[in-house]
């Protein structure tokens, strides 16, 4: 059915179709609207024999859903940012014990500075825990990819997160086609787990494990993940089937014929790129655009297949490897290990920062001219990083340098009030 | 049949024959049906307080469910010395996830089994209990188990105390006593050992959430542990019950006086043995003969710098203090 509608109100109602046993909540913007949806759906009864549980932490979510999904239940939470960090040890946890939790990462930067706006810095910082993450281009998709989640998390016991853009996503009232009851349940089958805690066939979970086989466990996460890389692009064609639209899949390239650019980025901000790259067409450039919607499994064969008729590749990634540069663009380059091809790695829309046609387009000119530095930070306000160098150069006692920078940028300074 | 009521201490040597009880008063362990939950071959210390804990607490809890039960482990002693894979010495579901999660994997179970059961309710219903040991109850994992407490999940948590990070070596822990002796509150200074002020007895917060029952209990009374589970299994909610045990490792004591040093603590005064109801106090187990503290102290190495060629009778007094605190607080001396 059509509707109009939030991100999250869509995801809310693609779980609860997948009809979930236990539900865990703790709040963090922007992942709120999902649960509050949830929540009250369990209360007022439309969606039955589901527990939903008010944690007192991110950490105890995630434990409380390792308690249930080892039980055999379905189960499903949803965090961002600080969250995703605070459950950590439990987000390692889980997969390390093959649970197929499905979570929804709202996706939001990490502070300090504090800052609630959209990035990939959240997720991407959880790229080893063992989880699968989906990145959705659109609310539609996200919707979408929870469904797929939930049966492709289940087929090979590991847990699966839907990564969504926080605001940008979440918090967008767009038009979504919302599945029936009678099309999710044929699609995905009801939950049947490897392992379970029973009375009838007491068995023991989460045990030591010492050098003799720890290495052994681990690869065979990694050969799990490695048969999603297979079961992803099927899962896309089976939805395809019951659903007749085309979601998820490893990766999505447009344009990319002839490209002798190719942009690559996740999530939501291939639309944009999309209507750039349309307009560069339009100017004669050759270039086009190639979405990764598998992170974990990175589909290195896919994406090395998609770039082997470029001569360069511009990674845009809204996450930044202090220290190093790219993320995304350090596992693409994995990808293309001895193609020879020219790569830049641009980092744009950290902590919510917009990312505009007008500064992708001069940013791809430059690219297609092989202009572009090798690590190129998006829109930055060179003058305010400068002055702030200089200042720290020149005195000891700075003080909070977010401070300083919105005071040299007028705003915390005006004090008029 | 009748049964003349027995005490235990008629004959003097704290047991009796299970013959002598009636049916419901006899000892699980006792019994030729009891569950083995944690079966012998595993690797805990000779002497130690928790394997002891653990053995009557989850036999009891597997008595009063009809053997329908699913345990959740905090990381510690109890999960290292169970459960070396391929090797394990739980005949129960069990599940060990992380150090100061337990609480929450414990509800986390609890919630499933609730769908389960409403889904087929002519299944056998099934059970949880949460333990851990001082540090992964009172330290790492206190906030899972105040938010479980505070929701009055159906959890059952046991807390095994044993005063201190045994597991890695002796550290101290929330639940360290003053003038104790650990690797990280070392004998030496001018205030050796664990500092006074410091510190929290977990049952009293537990009480503080009102949760339908908190008790506590020593390995020195194991019949009186058994009942406090099987109390704590006919009721529903948030039930905690923190066990002391003794550490011969960690409190320099002889491997065979684990259940000496357990009365002691009672005895003394030391470690007040109660029960509580959503709140408040319901009775004690009263101090039979009562000692001073240097009986429980003096025989443990993490308190032998208080007995020097000249004991330090100011620290000695300020534990007695204590001991007599509890006395008053837990009416310990009053016949309830």
């Amino acid at each position: 059915m059509l509707k109009q509608c939030e991100g999250s109100h869509a995801v809310a109602e693609a779980v609860a179709l997948c009809r979930p046993e236990v539900i865990c909540a703790y709040p963090i913007s922007p992942q709120t609207h999902i649960v509050e949806g949830l929540g009250e759906m369990v209360k007022d009864g439309s969606l039955a024999d589901c527990e939903f549980i008010n944690v007192e932490s991110e950490f105890a979510a995630m434990s409380v859903a390792i308690g249930s999904s080892a039980t055999g239940a379905r189960t499903y939470t949803a965090t961002a940012s600080q969250g995703l960090l605070f459950m950590a040890e439990a987000v390692f946890n889980a997969s390390g014990l093959g649970l197929p939790i499905v979570m929804t990462v709202a996706n939001r930067a990490i502070g300090a500075p504090i800052n609630i706006w959209n990035d990939h810095s959240d997720s991407l910082s959880m790229r080893d825990c063992g989880w699968l993450q989906l990145f959705a281009e659109t609310n539609q998709e996200a919707l979408d990819l929870h469904i797929q989640a939930f049966k492709l998390a289940e087929e090979i016991s590991l847990p699966v997160m839907v990564c969504m853009d926080g605001f940008i996503l979440t918090h967008a009232y767009e038009r979504v086609d919302v599945p029936t009851q009678a099309e999710v349940d044929a699609f995905l089958p009801p939950y049947e787990p490897r392992q379970v805690l029973d009375p009838a066939e007491p068995v023991s979970i989460g045990a030591m494990v010492g050098p003799e086989a720890f290495m052994e466990v681990r690869y065979l996460a990694h050969a799990k993940q490695m048969q999603a890389l297979e079961r992803i692009p099927q899962l896309a064609e089976e939805f395809k089937q019951v659903f007749g639209r085309e979601s998820g899949g490893l990766i999505r390239p447009y344009r990319c014929e002839d490209a002798e650019t190719i942009v690559i980025a996740m999530g939501s901000v291939l639309g944009t790129l999309k209507d750039t790259v349309d307009e560069l067409r339009d100017a004669g450039h050759k270039i086009g655009v190639l979405g990764i919607v598998s992170f974990r499994p990175f589909p290195l064969v896919a994406v090395a297949a998609a770039l082997k008729n470029c001569k360069r590749f511009v990674v845009l990634e809204k996450s930044l490897a202090v220290g190093i540069g790219g993320i995304v663009a350090t596992n693409v380059r994995m990808a293309v290990t001895g193609m020879g091809l020219k790569g830049y790695t641009v980092i744009a829309g950290l902590g919510g920062r917009a990312i505009t046609m007008k500064s992708l387009t001069a940013m791809l000119d430059k690219a297609g001219r092989d202009a572009l530095e090798p690590v190129t930070f998006l829109d930055l306000d060179w003058k305010a990083v400068n002055k702030q160098i200089e200042r720290e150069k020149a005195h000891r006692k700075t003080g909070p340098v977010a401070e300083a920078l919105l005071r040299d940028a007028g705003i915390v300074g005006a004090r008029n009030y | 049949m009748s049964y003349q009521p027995i005490k235990f201490y008629q004959t003097g040597t704290f047991t009796v024959g299970n013959r002598l009880l009636a049916p419901e008063e006899r000892s699980v362990q006792a019994s030729s049906k009891r569950f083995n939950s944690i079966n012998s071959g595993h690797r805990a210390c000779q002497g130690c307080g928790e394997a002891l804990g653990a053995r009557y607490a989850i036999d009891a809890a597997m008595e009063a469910t009809h053997g329908q039960l699913i345990a959740a482990n905090a990381t510690g002693c109890l999960e290292v010395f169970s459960t070396p894979y391929p090797e394990t010495s739980w005949q129960i579901p069990w599940i060990h996830s992380l150090f100061g999660n337990t609480a929450a994997v414990a509800t986390g179970i609890a919630a499933a089994l609730k769908i389960k059961q409403k889904k087929n309710p002519q299944a056998q219903e099934i059970r949880v209990v949460a333990q851990g040991g001082d540090g992964g109850t009172t330290d790492i994992g206190f906030g899972c188990l105040s938010g479980m407490f505070e929701r009055n999940d159906d959890v059952l948590y046991i807390c095994y105390d044993n005063g201190g990070y045994m597991n890695t070596g002796v550290q101290r822990s929330s639940a360290t006593p003053p003038a104790a002796r650990t690797a990280t509150t070392m004998a030496v200074g001018p205030e050796p050992g664990n500092a006074f002020g410091q510190g929290k007895f977990v049952p009293a917060i537990a009480m503080a959430h009102e949760i339908p029952y908190v008790a506590t209990a020593t390995v020195a009374d194991l019949r009186d542990l058994e009942a406090k589970v099987r109390r704590a299994m006919e009721f529903r909610g948030a039930r905690y019950i923190h066990i002391l045990v003794p550490c011969p490792l960690g409190w320099g004591t002889q491997s065979s006086e684990t259940i000496k040093m357990a009365r002691l603590a009672k005895e003394t005064g030391i470690f007040p043995v109660f029960e509580a109801e959503h709140g408040e106090l319901k009775s004690a187990l009263a101090i039979r003969r009562q000692l001073p503290v240097e009986e429980y102290l003096k025989p443990q190495k993490r308190y032998a710098h208080l007995f020097g060629k000249q004991p330090n009778v100011a620290v000695i007094a300020k534990l007695q203090a204590l001991a007599d605190r509890n006395i008053r607080k837990y009416k310990l001396l009053e016949t309830v």
